[in-house]
């Protein structure tokens, strides 16, 4: 049964403010698992012309001289790593190409929604890895390439994978699903999410890859693929512009028109 | 006992808390027009069974018939039938969306926006034509 309520562990507590309100006001998510403590919302104050522009910098400006305990991922800062993915204004994206000037008012960010949270920002992303594992995001062919060398693919047959290939897997799309929110996280025969079945749709398309059927029949069934409900957020919130939900679209479609 | 032990890492695992979901997800039309959809269809569900009835006391008993009209024609009744034929034409017109999608057309997010506003549009239009003229 679909669960609304957070658990009893997981409600959030008043946090503190910890410094004097001048500038833009940052309400953020923290935990500590070392503390046996709820999860709580703790308020920091950031003149934004002293960070860069970013909701990023401002998180490293906040680490950097407020609360250095302030726990995120990040590594590139210009959103090709998809590590600082995070639920920014009730909208998941990425920290580093959410610009400050797009939002008025106080900034509310969370960790994405719906996953175990190892420390403030940072969620457990062990389950969604392994969704993406079991859909086997590699070349499968029966051929050996032609001398010894690379395979060759027409330019045709490659712009198919145009806007499957950009996806950088900061799981903005998945944890931004209901359906994944309900279904994505079940013992066994769960719910794939986006963000796997674009990875899917990628394969799929691939000319070089002979395994297009046994991909298509590993997703038919009730779980893996068709608790896609073409609610569209996921479309919604992809920071790279990309359309998992048509991906998903597609895939619906040559699963019930595979013959095999 | 280390960080990594087994016993450990079951510990820190069990106490790990869920985030937050839809107490903080931003309501946007692509959500609130599918959660639309499914709550409008439980009450056309539920609505079959007031038409069987209806359809029911017409063949068999009229007695219960002219009680059931009453009921239909005072303002709750009324209300009531509102919500139906608000759902009816919602869920009709949302579905049409959902072929036009199975199809592979309209993932464009400006489309899915355009076609949202559309039916919401086309369904009050429809609903005030019934009603009130």
């Amino acid at each position: 049964m679909v669960q609304f309520h957070l658990p009893k562990n997981s409600k959030i507590d008043k946090g503190k403010t910890h410094n004097k309100p001048v500038g833009k006001r940052f309400n953020i998510y923290r935990f500590n698992p070392e503390k046996k403590e709820n999860p709580k919302m703790d308020t920091f104050y950031l003149d934004d012309s002293k960070s860069g522009q970013m909701v990023l910098d401002a998180l490293i400006a906040i680490k950097d001289d407020i609360d250095p305990s302030l726990t995120f991922r990040k590594s590139c800062r210009e959103g090709i790593c998809g590590s600082c993915s995070m639920n920014i204004n009730g909208v998941n994206t990425l920290a580093c190409t959410k610009s400050l000037k797009d939002i008025s008012g106080d900034i509310n960010i969370y960790p994405l929604p719906h996953m175990p949270v190892i420390k403030d920002l940072v969620p457990d992303l062990k389950n969604a890895y392994k969704q993406y594992n079991s859909i086997t995001p590699w070349l499968k062919s029966n051929s050996k390439p032609r001398n010894n060398s690379e395979r060759i693919q027409s330019q045709k047959d490659r712009s198919k994978l145009d806007g499957l290939i950009e996806c950088i897997m900061c799981f903005c799309c998945s944890t931004s699903c209901p359906s994944y929110w309900w279904n994505g996280q079940k013992k066994k025969n769960d719910y794939l999410g986006p963000a796997t079945l674009l990875s899917a749709y990628r394969w799929v398309m691939d000319s070089r890859d002979d395994s297009t059927s046994d991909r298509l029949k590993q997703l038919n069934n009730s779980m893996s693929l068709f608790r896609c409900h073409t609610i569209m957020n996921c479309t919604n919130s992809c920071p790279k512009g990309l359309n998992p939900a048509k991906a998903i679209a597609e895939i619906k479609k040559k699963v019930a028109f595979n013959k095999n | 006992m280390g960080f990594n032990s087994k016993k450990n890492q079951i510990m820190k695992n069990k106490n790990r808390p869920l985030s937050p979901h839809l107490q903080i997800y931003k309501p946007q039309i692509t959500s609130i027009l599918s959660i639309s959809h499914r709550f409008t269809g439980v009450i056309l569900y539920l609505s079959t069974f007031l038409v069987s009835l209806w359809l029911f006391c017409t063949a068999f008993n009229s007695n219960l018939k002219i009680i059931l009209n009453n009921f239909l024609f005072s303002h709750l009744g009324q209300v009531v039938l509102f919500f139906i034929s608000l759902s009816f034409t919602y869920h009709l017109l949302n579905g049409l969306r959902h072929i036009i999608w199975d199809f592979g057309y309209g993932f464009n997010i400006k489309n899915v926006y355009l076609t949202g506003f559309v039916i919401i549009f086309l369904t009050l239009t429809i609903n005030i034509y019934i009603w009130f003229f």
